[in-house]
């Protein structure tokens, strides 16, 4: 198991050095620089020119990508254009909060989807099943930030049940140690803190979860179906085994494969930033943050979030292929 | 009305109490009463926190170093400079001077600096600072003189000490003398417009002691590959304004306390946080749900549900112009009459009417009525179809052809939807026998690049001002030869930059007032809308004055009791 994950951890380095140069060009293939974005219509010739130059963006682009490589390699992924900090710490500071609306996100998916997938496979047309199959279809329907305002509109504006903007209430005043808001307050038992913190996920984590909520309970429900007319589910019934035991050992654990897997690719693509839900709740993480760095050009907040954000993808996938071996024994002993 | 010679003025607690209440007295007349500064009827109390949406962090609370709205409108919370607009106004008022006067020749402008001020940091305000944080902004030195970096420097004295780039100018600024509690600013060449530049927030008097200790001009790397390393922008700001900086949690919130200390009338609140909410429809739903008190950028059509709602919407002054520019290099826009047959063809009145919120006004000249040298009767050119076709067949020109260019992926306050106002101008213009090529490109960077250039024919575009003067307007687009507008009247630039020059602030007038004559005679563009870009507050949220130069302050807002 260690040789397999210290091979695909080597596997991160050719994925890397590939993705940086195709981002790399990518940005430099966008209409338009950071200058433009930063002068607007203030900018003239000369001052655009006098921009890249102090940038470095008037050297030649294999210049420009060997002294980029350079300093990641000592992880130093540049300075913001827009901001004037650092990449990495500006990184830091919003990860945190994409790691928590993506972590509740899938909570929200996991706990609802995967027993609702389940019911609705081990009873094919029931009520249930009707009704997880409408779900899922509206959900993976319903544009996110469509959702994220009508739930903002309905809770936050009209009922006044749950807060719709930020991570915490402003007014708050608490440490943050790690970043994360809800941990920070646990950790620095500021209780309500934490659950305001707590309180503010609610309503992005729901608008954020739908998506894989809905794929969730398809691919379980495709899954229980599928086992549960296996052969050896069969067998076990007619040897007399009892239903939870066929439930939980030869339904629920082979069906278990690829529902893990698409909550591994959802975490992924989860933890890669949720721009829309981002934006309607300004929660302010990865997301909102990278689709600002494309609007302003900000070149080295692009190539250092995609490069990290791959790093995290491929981390993610490989916790995924890792759990395979807690679940199936068989993947275990390959 | 205009003379700034020996000015000496109260202090700006009791002229921004005065026009507040001329404004609320106003608003009662009718008009936009629900508009401006209305007073709820709810009491205000003292103390209290409010919570204002921005759109985005201050990239910098160093002002030497933004020019974004969302850095200035912080750093004019912490920081004074040493004059200001009147509220809610252009005109210019003392600040942390309480009197200046130039010199009969304009270069020497003499400051009497006000006495009793404190820094937040405890240190004293005086000339000695004043003159330090002149020479500061003369000696910037590599990324430093970046236009992304000191854009306000460089419109206002061009250059530096020691230019690094060779199209930088000479510097207006030569250097800065001390004579007691008076500030001797030396300039290499009169400018009037000078003293309007000086209200620009990136003009903020700090405390010397704060910007060596926290290094504000620490910028290590290579001039290529710059690092801010100081701390004074980012976390330890100290000005003399009536709020100082409690906290900066980028990305979460930025708090605001009042300055015990401040010199002048204190601030009401005790705190003012701000919140970023980049999304226009999120900070409108932010404000619905409570989680704010006001938000700047109020999107056009939100406007009339607000006011529904029960929120105040407050406008700031018209302080910008949109409008079809010319390019006179290119046929047939070298030809005067075929010019006039645009201006007369471009039914502006319809298209300000139905594309854009009530309060626009039709602009008839490139700079907004607020402004001196306004002039009242430029030569007018009213929507005549007939008389287009008439002034076409006067040309000369048979079928004539223009290339009509807009931008896409924009909104701007003077041009919210850059296509339908495209598609009105070019229906316009078709009916009145032109033939149109539509020309449109993303705005970021190839329509500007393309305007820079020349490239265009007919323009859509626009400009929103920095400051008071007339030659951040007009001067801006005429004063010197731009590919953009092609070859204008001769006399033009020599008349924009004697006005510029002119230290007399009511010669100044007829000087631009007289130029702006010229121009619409001339007829290098129809300017056609003035904005009014509008903030909102909650209920009973009371004494936020908005400025048409964003020159606002929270320190006199109130919350209901």
């Amino acid at each position: 198991m260690l040789k397999f994950a210290v091979r695909r951890l080597l596997l991160l380095i050719p994925i890397l050095l590939g993705l940086s140069i195709l981002v790399f060009l990518f940005v430099r293939a966008l209409p338009g620089g950071p200058e433009t974005a930063l002068l607007g219509e203030r900018s003239t010739p000369e001052r655009a020119a006098a921009v890249r130059a102090a940038y470095g963006l008037d050297r030649p682009v294999y210049e420009q990508y060997a002294s980029y490589m350079g300093r990641v390699a000592k992880l130093d992924f540049g300075v913001s254009i827009q901001t004037q900090q650092p990449v990495t710490e500006e990184i830091g500071r919003r990860f945190p909060a994409t790691v928590e609306l993506a972590t509740m996100a899938i909570l929200f998916a996991v706990v609802i989807g995967i027993p609702l997938g389940f019911v609705a496979g081990r009873r094919p047309s029931s009520w249930v099943d009707n009704l997880s199959t409408v779900g899922s279809l509206l959900g993976i329907a319903i544009p996110v930030f469509a959702l994220g305002f009508l739930l903002k509109y309905l809770f936050a504006v009209k009922l006044g049940w749950l807060p719709g903007t930020g991570r915490q209430d402003v007014r708050i005043t608490t440490e943050h140690p790690t970043g994360f808001y809800v941990l920070d307050g646990l950790l620095t038992g500021d209780l309500p803190a934490a659950w305001d913190a707590l309180k503010h996920l609610v309503l992005p984590a729901v608008a954020l979860g739908t998506i894989p909520l809905a794929i969730i309970t398809r691919i379980t429900r495709a899954a229980v179906l599928e086992t549960g007319n296996e052969d050896y589910v069969r067998t076990a019934e007619a040897k007399g085994m009892t239903r939870s035991v066929v439930t939980r050992r030869h339904i629920l654990r082979n069906a278990l494969l690829p529902v893990v897997t698409i909550i591994g690719l959802q975490t992924g693509l989860l933890l890669s930033g949720a721009i829309l839900t981002e934006t309607v709740f300004a929660f302010g993480g990865m997301g909102s943050f990278m689709a600002s760095a494309l609007f302003t050009r900000d070149f080295p907040v692009i190539q250092g979030g995609i490069l990290f954000l791959a790093v995290v993808f491929v981390v993610v996938n490989l916790l995924v292929d890792i759990s395979y071996g807690f679940i199936d024994p068989r993947v275990r002993a390959s | 009305m205009h003379n700034l010679r020996r000015q000496s003025f109260p202090r700006r607690g009791a002229l921004a109490l005065g026009l507040a209440g001329l404004l609320v007295g106003t608003a009662a007349c009718g008009g936009n009463s629900e508009d401006t500064g209305r007073d709820t009827g709810s009491a205000a109390q003292t103390g209290g926190t409010l919570v204002f949406g921005t759109s985005s962090d201050p990239v910098s609370m160093d002002g030497a170093y933004v020019s974004d709205g969302e850095s200035l409108r912080v750093v004019r919370q912490l920081f004074e400079t040493l004059v200001t607009t009147v509220p809610g106004g252009t005109e210019i008022e003392p600040l942390l001077a309480t009197e200046y006067e130039p010199s009969n020749d304009g270069k020497t402008w003499t400051f009497t600096l006000r006495k009793g001020v404190k820094f937040h940091d405890g240190t004293a305000f005086d000339a000695k600072a004043v003159c330090f944080n002149f020479d500061r902004w003369y000696n910037f030195k590599g990324v430093q003189q970046s236009a992304s970096v000191s854009y306000y420097w460089q419109t206002v004295f061009s250059g530096y000490a020691n230019n690094e780039d060779p199209s930088l100018g000479q510097s207006l600024y030569q250097n800065c003398e001390v004579k007691g509690d008076q500030a001797v600013i030396n300039l290499t060449s009169s400018s009037a417009s000078f003293l309007s530049g000086l209200a620009l927030a990136s003009f903020s008097i700090a405390s010397p002691t704060a910007l060596q200790k926290f290094e504000a001009d620490k910028v290590t790397g290579t001039g290529k590959e710059p690092r801010f390393e100081g701390t004074f922008g980012t976390k330890n700001p100290v000005g003399t304004g009536p709020f100082k900086l409690e906290t900066f949690e980028p990305n979460n919130r930025l708090v605001l306390a009042r300055f015990e200390d401040y010199w002048g009338d204190k601030a009401k609140l005790d705190k003012v946080i701000l919140k970023p909410i980049a999304d226009g429809p999120a900070r409108r739903q932010a404000l619905e749900s409570g989680d704010i008190q006001g938000y700047d950028l109020v999107a056009p059509g939100d406007l009339t549900a607000l006011r529904g709602a029960g929120f105040q919407i407050l406008e700031r002054p018209a302080f910008n112009v949109g409008y079809v520019g010319f390019n006179t290099a290119k046929a047939p826009l070298d030809n005067p009459k075929i010019r006039q047959a645009v201006a007369h063809a471009l039914n502006r009145e319809a298209l300000v009417r139905a594309k854009y919120p009530p309060g626009a006004e039709v602009a008839k000249q490139f700079m907004p009525p607020s402004l001196f040298g306004y002039a009242k009767d430029v030569q007018a050119y009213p929507y005549d179809v007939a008389k287009a076709k008439a002034l076409i067949a006067e040309s000369g020109v048979t079928n004539p052809t223009v290339e009509f260019w807009y931008p896409t992926g924009v909104s701007r306050p003077y041009m919210p939807d850059p296509a339908a106002n495209f598609q009105a101008f070019s229906a316009d213009l078709t009916a009145a026998g032109f033939t149109v090529v539509p020309k449109s490109a993303p705005w970021n960077p190839d329509y500007l690049n393309t305007v820079d250039t020349g490239g265009t024919g007919l323009r859509l575009l626009g400009w929103t001002g920095d400051f008071g003067d007339p030659d951040n307007f007009i001067g801006t687009f005429f004063r010197t030869k731009q590919p953009a507008w092609g070859p204008l009247e001769e006399s033009i630039y020599a008349d924009l930059e004697a006005a510029r020059s002119e230290p007399d602030e009511d010669k100044r007038t007829d000087l631009y007032e007289a130029v702006n004559k010229k121009i619409m005679a001339f007829l290098p563009g129809v300017p056609y809308v003035h904005t009014k870009p509008a903030l909102a507050f909650a209920k009973g949220v009371q004494g936020y004055v908005p400025s048409p130069v964003s020159i606002e302050d929270f320190s006199k807002v109130s919350l209901p009791s």
